[in-house]
């Protein structure tokens, strides 16, 4: 129990320092969760879109195994990324392991699946008659596109958050393709492993708290800004 | 939107949402200029230091003792050291797959190895430090007061009384596999009801072995900042089987010509100049010396 309270005053003493190397560790930790959330969401909503909209061959069996790498271990992904990146591997002239950039190409893998997987989901459980509707009253494929998106993008907001809160809590990728390098690449997933690792149990759950309460603060700016939970009529 | 042919209703929809997308995306780019000013911002505030890659041990970086030292030589050299801090086994990989300049690990058997394959060049002592058995206070294995160490954990197997390895082939881990090999003993964990890997690294497998009263191969510097916080207690020390010799070096040029050699060499100059091995003799932490020199006339296992 120590711990736990320890941690609780830590997070707090924490919280209101001026800490430079806590809070750019902070801050790593949300521009590369922000950065890969981006990239996934660009990516991953148009391609859910694709998935429901268009008819083709194979499209059920891509989102089966879109739905499976949702489960995907995150040490897998920063395993494969770091075989790729490696100086032995097919991108290794670039020099790109143990960067930033590393990270996020492994978190942007990493969440593509759940974007894609979710917004598809969401999109099916639209009211049939929003496409019937559309179709029938002649609307180009672009145009439908943007019926189906204004009706789902409270959903596909609802996938995005999804998103990025598994990237913001992994620490897999984040420490195998990051290296966990101070001022560098350590992120508060990567110092909560450092710290657990050097037997800090405290000062670990306090990188926690301080992680659930800027989850928190994300989460609260981002409903505020987009009125996620108003309804419009 | 006037010119979509849907119905009032949708329409007047759309209007309303449009104007929350607007918003939800003006939100995005502003947040995406602000990251991209910030990224521009620190490529423009430094002139690029070099870079140096250095794949080490969690002992070295956890005591602290990287953080002391490698400022001194980062200013000296204009340079910026990227430290991995990594088990043994996983540290060495990452030098073999080309992505560190230089490894500080204590291995002895896995550093000849690794210079005798060509992945590494030059190899120093550096440094050692030693191993001690700690375990609970009622000593039910009767350890204390044995003078050699694999003597004391073979009455510990003899006696299966729990005994908790790291088992993350870390230099800890191999340390205490040559102990077993020694015995012709072999382990295996969970299948002897004695034996534990715990796959953790050295604080982490100490509280594991606190929680099952066991008995755990600890090295000093982890024993000297954990004491007050463990019930179990030192037990042996001072065998010279017990010793941990690091090593230093550097990452073969011809194997992989983008290393940075000569930066690598530069380091290996700076820990093994008498500067350094006063550095490292100096370096305290809670009043305890926790690594000592050992470049001239090193000491070495038995």
């Amino acid at each position: 129990m120590d711990y736990i309270f320890e941690g609780i005053s830590e997070a707090f003493r924490l919280i209101f320092s001026s800490d430079v190397e806590f809070w750019n560790i902070v801050w790593l930790s949300v521009k590369l969760s922000f950065i890969s959330t981006l990239l996934a969401s660009f990516l991953g909503v148009p391609a859910a879109f694709i998935l429901v909209l268009k008819k083709f061959r194979g499209r059920d069996l891509l989102i089966t195994i879109s739905n499976s790498l949702m489960s995907i271990p995150t040490v897998v992904v920063g395993l494969m990324v770091y075989a790729i990146l490696s100086r032995r591997g097919p991108l290794g002239e670039f020099g790109l392991l143990f960067t930033q950039t590393a990270v996020i190409i492994g978190q942007t893998i990493l969440i593509l699946p759940v974007v894609v997987s979710l917004t598809v989901t969401t999109i099916k459980s639209l009211d049939k008659s929003v496409r019937e509707t559309a179709t029938s009253l002649g609307a180009s494929p672009l145009q439908q596109f943007m019926v189906f998106f204004s009706e789902a993008r409270f959903g596909v907001a609802a996938c995005v958050i999804t998103a990025f809160s598994r990237v913001f809590a992994e620490v897999g990728v984040s420490m195998m393709l990051g290296g966990n390098i101070r001022n560098y690449t350590r992120t508060i997933t990567t110092a909560i492993a450092l710290e657990t690792s050097k037997g800090e149990f405290g000062l670990s759950i306090a990188l926690g708290f301080v992680l659930l309460a800027v989850a928190f603060a994300i989460n609260f700016i981002f409903l505020k800004f987009t009125h996620l939970y108003r309804t419009v009529d | 939107m006037t010119e979509y042919s849907f119905h009032p209703h949708i329409v007047k929809k759309l209007n309303v949402k449009e104007k929350q997308m607007k918003k939800m995306l003006a939100m995005i780019l502003g947040l995406t200029i602000l990251l991209s000013v910030s990224f521009a911002q620190e490529k423009q505030d430094k002139p690029e230091p070099v870079k140096l890659t250095l794949s080490t041990t969690t002992s070295t970086y956890e005591t602290g003792l990287l953080d002391y030292m490698l400022p001194v030589f980062e200013k000296e050299n204009n340079c910026k050291v990227h430290c991995l801090s990594l088990g043994t086994g996983k540290a060495i990989q990452v030098a073999k797959d080309g992505n560190a300049d230089i490894i500080l690990v204590h291995a002895r058997a896995d550093e000849d190895k690794f210079v005798a394959e060509g992945w590494g060049v030059n190899r120093k002592d550096v440094m050692y430090n030693d191993f001690i058995i700690m375990g609970p206070q009622a000593d039910p294995a009767k350890i204390k007061g044995v003078k050699s160490a694999t003597e004391a954990l073979k009455m510990i197997a003899d006696a299966k009384q729990p005994f908790v390895s790291r088992g993350d082939d870390s230099g800890t881990h191999k340390k205490e596999k040559a102990f077993w090999k020694k015995l012709g003993i072999t382990p295996v964990s969970a299948k002897d009801s004695w034996y534990m890997e715990a796959g953790q690294g050295m604080a982490a497998t100490l509280k594991i072995a606190d929680e099952k009263s066991g008995y755990v191969l600890v090295d000093r510097a982890t024993y000297n900042f954990q004491k007050g916080k463990t019930r179990l207690i030192m037990l042996m020390e001072g065998d010279d089987d017990l010793l941990n010799p690091y090593g230093i070096i550097a990452v073969n040029p011809e194997k992989f010509p983008h290393v940075k050699y000569d930066l690598a060499m530069k380091m290996i100059e700076f820990f093994t100049s008498d500067r350094g091995q006063q550095m490292i003799a100096d370096y305290k932490k809670d009043g305890a010396q926790l690594y000592f020199p050992n470049f001239k006339n090193p000491r070495v296992c038995k």
